[in-house]
């Protein structure tokens, strides 16, 4: 099998999730584009894998051993990010990130997003600190 | 490489590829789906397609042991974890029309500018690599469990334990992360965090309000 064709799937399946991650609003919908590009790069390491076992250049299957380990790692962060979200859900009643601007600099401009919210940010902030 | 190139017929796909291939669309069509559907339920069962496409992919290149882990991890439990935070976040069944948020058509440049870019490098970089799938080793075959676990246990020993403190490690914090937003959430939400929280609590309240009183409703009228 040419190399080109798992290769040119993992960058388009990459950038499918990079398209996600950066249009989403939904915070869960983030995570699983997330997977989606994980996922590339377990295609990746898998057909690379195969081609530098078949070619004798690699005797310890570290491209196969590299995918379990991304796959274990790829749970634990879902199991930690969706455990996030869920925080994040009950103490603000959104999971959308686009509404998520704490740490966001005060635009002294238009003031359609910086001012506005400042209070109930503020009052927040000291909540979780304290 | 270059006996290799002249070995193989440039264009000429063997079934492997074409298989491969024929999935491999299936398995981005899913994915796109998944980004850019409007419903947040569908999203996740689209994702299911697209892990399963990309199973049948691990098979293809005769990584079996892979392709089952995949098909136990990712789709059976990470898309119902996903599926689970879905529904306690009380995503809204149906059409949400603010799935996509302002900035889609940057994302749309960054991503189509990073897909051209880097399926342009690896076309060019591996034009004239190809994967011996038939089995040169006599046989023996790189991505079955008994290699995989041989490999796994005797060279990866040591990053294979560390590995399972890592999962210990994400197990008690996903415990912890919720435990103390409960233990905190049920005290100030009475005095202080009132305001903010209702400010934001308000619209999913009303989506999710009147179906919550149709199922008591329905529940009551099973009940008589």
């Amino acid at each position: 099998m040419h190399l080109a064709y798992p290769a040119v799937l993992s960058v388009l399946l990459f950038c499918t999730g990079l398209y996600g991650v950066l249009a989403r609003r939904n915070a869960i919908l983030v995570l699983m584009s997330v997977e989606l590009m994980l996922n590339a790069v377990n295609l990746n390491l898998v057909a690379f894998d195969v081609w530098l076992s078949r070619a004798a250049r690699d005797a310890l299957h570290s491209g196969q051993a590299l995918t379990l380990f991304t796959i274990a790692i790829a749970a634990a962060e879902i199991g930690i990010g969706l455990a996030i979200v869920l925080a994040v859900y009950r103490a603000r009643g959104t999971s959308d990130i686009d509404k998520l601007r704490d740490t966001a600099e005060t635009r002294p401009g238009p003031g359609d997003d910086g001012t506005e919210p400042a209070a109930p940010a503020m009052a927040e902030k000291t909540e979780a600190a304290a | 490489m270059t006996l290799a190139a002249s070995s193989h017929g440039f264009l000429s796909p063997t079934g492997v590829e074409v298989a491969f291939l024929l999935v491999g669309i299936v398995t981005l069509g899913a994915a796109v789906i998944t980004v850019t559907t409007k419903q947040l339920v569908h999203a996740a069962l689209w994702l299911v397609v697209a892990l399963g496409g990309l199973a049948v992919e691990y098979l293809l290149l005769t990584a079996e042991f892979i392709a089952w882990v995949q098909v136990l991890i990712y789709v059976g439990s990470v898309v119902v974890l996903l599926l689970f935070g879905l529904m306690l976040t009380r995503a809204p069944i149906g059409r949400s029309p603010d799935a996509d948020s302002g900035n889609r058509w940057a994302a749309l440049t960054v991503a189509v500018a990073a897909a051209a870019a880097l399926v342009w490098v690896v076309v060019d970089a591996f034009r004239t690599t190809w994967i011996d799938l038939d089995g040169a080793a006599g046989g023996a075959d790189g991505g079955s469990t008994a290699v995989t676990g041989a490999s796994l246990f005797q060279s990866w020993v040591l990053p294979f334990e560390a590995l399972s403190v890592l999962l210990l490690a994400a197990l008690v914090g996903a415990i912890v992360l919720s435990r103390k937003a409960a233990a905190e959430g049920e005290r100030p939400q009475g005095s202080t965090n009132k305001a903010p929280s209702d400010k934001g609590k308000a619209p999913s309240d009303k989506d999710t309000a009147p179906s919550g009183k149709d199922q008591a409703a329905s529940g009551k009228e099973g009940v008589r």
